[in-house]
């Protein structure tokens, strides 16, 4: 059971970057389109929601609307991107590609294989959410220089929601339960967490669950940073995003070995 | 370096307490090539998975290239390498992306494995097509860039699960003979395939699986001998119960694979003689080959 264990857990701290490094091959190809389709959606909920619903609720937390929006469309939006590459895009190479197979014959372990995807999940997450930063900083959202700390707790973001969605693919038997997910899981975290509105706003009994998502430690974190106030519980939240990467992390593993080395 | 290159002592496997691998055993010597035959299902792909530490075996000790496996698996793979049965290149790559995108996989810097690459698009005659997209590709190209694929790592030994099914005849042939060039520089092979032809003349050894156990094992003229040793009439037409009963005293064996008769005769210008006359039949004498091995060994319920 040990040899088991070396199996699906990384070999040392550098065969991940191969992984990556495929990822970034085939991401360049079509990196237009990609980086377009990442900023879109988040970019409209930007837009829509601040200036639609802005003008009707005035300051929120002393903050204008879109202000406050921003740091909460930042870390949905690392949330969806981190994920969907995950669940869509590492299922793929996964299942029907066949890409980790043939990895799985070289000198990497599957927990290369899973590192190396979350890595670039993560850096998939980085590159939808400081893309959102720049232009909220363009129209004069984001304070700076504070807005830098943002940028590490993207990638966090990023490694805890795809490490989730490493152990949801590994459980899904195919694509069409993904959609689960995102409708049962996703989306009421972005309103449960604080991404949209304020929590405060919300009955005490969603408030005690909403505190416990991870997009909600994210958000703590990067609402500060971006209005240039100062975090409160910083240690626990970067704590709990911790946890939201590393125990998925050896959950996935197990259940991947499981289902790709019987 | 001992000169045995895979041995399997007593490995066994099971699915869902269906056994796939019933405590196998077997030897691979280096420099050897070695096949393995058996119908689908038989475990053929299981056990190459297992060589690969990509199947942990129930029972049993395996050991590849000296290694203990799957216990040091990893290391043994940095000395093998593998076709898969089922293609799985990078389509949206070009032929040598692919090659340098797997030989990062094995820890290779840029320049190591873009010094190789010539030498292995040379190999599998893809100089022209080195930045052509693999799924431009026919089938038969993107097979020898798996193989050429496998040997990035310069592989001591190649494990090659089914490496020409589907392919047509011409490519087929040009992938024995690069298989050839490869023994004779000193590489094992291990191989399954459905084709007998390319068994009998690719392999040194081989073994028959049914059941994910060995049936039959040797060189394959040796075996031809021992389970054939006459010459075959294949019969075309006509009722195959009809003609069983006509030719069965004349025969040593008959076997009916679909709607043709395999008779196994000593003296086959005897079966001809009660076979005269009828036209509705065609009648082809032919030295005995592996495939009436294998038919012989796993055919047993091929009559109904
Ligand atoms: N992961 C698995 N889970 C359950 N059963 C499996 C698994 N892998 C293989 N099997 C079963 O094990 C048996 C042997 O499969 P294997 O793929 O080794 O056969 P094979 O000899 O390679 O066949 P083919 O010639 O069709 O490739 C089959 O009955 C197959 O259904
Ligand atoms: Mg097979």
């Amino acid at each position: 059971m040990v040899e088991g264990w070396a199996a699906a857990m990384p070999a040392n701290a550098w065969n991940w970057i191969a992984v990556w490094r495929r990822n970034y091959l085939a991401w360049k190809k079509i990196a237009i389109a990609a980086i377009l389709g990442n900023l879109a959606d988040p970019l409209i909920y930007l837009f829509a929601l601040g200036f639609g619903l802005g003008i009707m609720v005035g300051p929120v937390d002393g903050a204008s609307y879109i202000a406050f929006l921003a740091a909460g469309m930042v870390a949905a939006s690392a949330m969806t991107s981190a994920t969907f590459e995950t669940i869509y895009a590492a299922f793929g190479r996964m299942h029907s590609q066949r890409s980790w197979e043939a990895i799985l014959c070289t000198q990497l372990t599957l927990g290369d294989i899973i590192l190396g995807e979350l890595a670039w999940a993560a850096t998939k997450a980085f590159l939808a959410g400081t893309a959102i930063m720049i232009v909220a900083s363009i129209l004069g959202y984001t304070a700076w220089p504070s807005a830098l700390y943002a940028l590490p707790v993207v990638v966090l973001t990023g490694f805890a929601f795809a490490s989730l969605a490493m152990v949801v693919m590994a459980l899904a038997p195919s694509y069409d339960y993904f959609i689960f997910y995102q409708t049962l899981v996703l989306t009421p975290m972005l309103f449960l967490g604080g991404a949209v509105f304020p929590v405060s706003h919300l009955p005490s009994a969603f408030q005690q669950v909403g505190r416990f998502l991870p997009l909600a430690h994210a958000v703590d974190l990067l609402r500060p940073a971006l209005l240039g106030r100062p975090g409160e519980s910083v240690g626990l939240h970067i704590g709990a995003l911790c946890v939201y990467t590393v125990l998925p992390f050896f959950l996935s593993a197990a259940l991947l070995r499981r289902r790709l080395m019987p | 370096m001992s000169n045995i290159a895979i041995d399997l002592t007593g490995v066994s496997k099971s699915y869902d307490d269906k056994v796939v691998v019933d405590g196998l055993s077997f030897t691979v010597a280096a420099g050897e090539c070695f096949g393995l035959l058996g119908p689908n299902g038989a475990g053929k792909s299981t056990i190459t998975r297992m060589l690969l530490g990509m199947a942990p075996p129930d029972a049993g000790k395996i050991t590849v290239l000296g290694m203990p496996v799957p216990a040091r698996a990893r290391l043994a793979r940095g000395r093998i390498g593998v076709v898969p049965q089922f293609d799985n290149l990078e389509h949206a790559f070009t032929v040598r992306e692919n090659l340098l995108v797997f030989g990062r996989y094995f820890g290779m810097s840029r320049s190591e494995i873009e010094a190789a690459i010539p030498t292995l698009l040379e190999f599998a005659r893809l100089e022209s097509k080195a930045d052509a997209r693999v799924n431009t590709l026919s089938g038969g190209m993107k097979r020898r860039l798996t193989l050429a694929r496998a040997l990035i790592n310069d592989p001591q030994l190649l494990v090659l699960d089914e490496p020409t099914t589907g392919l047509d005849p011409h490519a087929r042939h040009l992938i024995w003979e690069r298989l050839r060039l490869l023994l004779a520089r000193g590489k094992t092979i291990i191989l399954t395939t459905h084709f007998m032809e390319e068994a009998e003349r690719l392999c040194d050894r081989l073994c028959v699986l049914d059941g994910g156990r060995i049936i039959a094992e040797g060189r394959p003229h040796a075996l031809i001998e021992e389970q054939i040793g006459c010459p075959v009439l294949e019969i075309y037409g006509g009722n195959p119960r009809e003609l069983r009963a006509l030719i069965n005293p004349y025969a040593e064996r008959i076997e009916v694979s679909g709607e043709t008769v395999f008779c196994y005769a000593t003296d086959p210008e005897q079966v001809r003689v009660q076979l005269r006359g009828r036209a509705d039949l065609r009648v082809l004498q032919r030295p005995p080959n592996l495939e009436d091995v294998f038919l012989r060994l796993t055919g047993r319920d091929m009559e109904n």
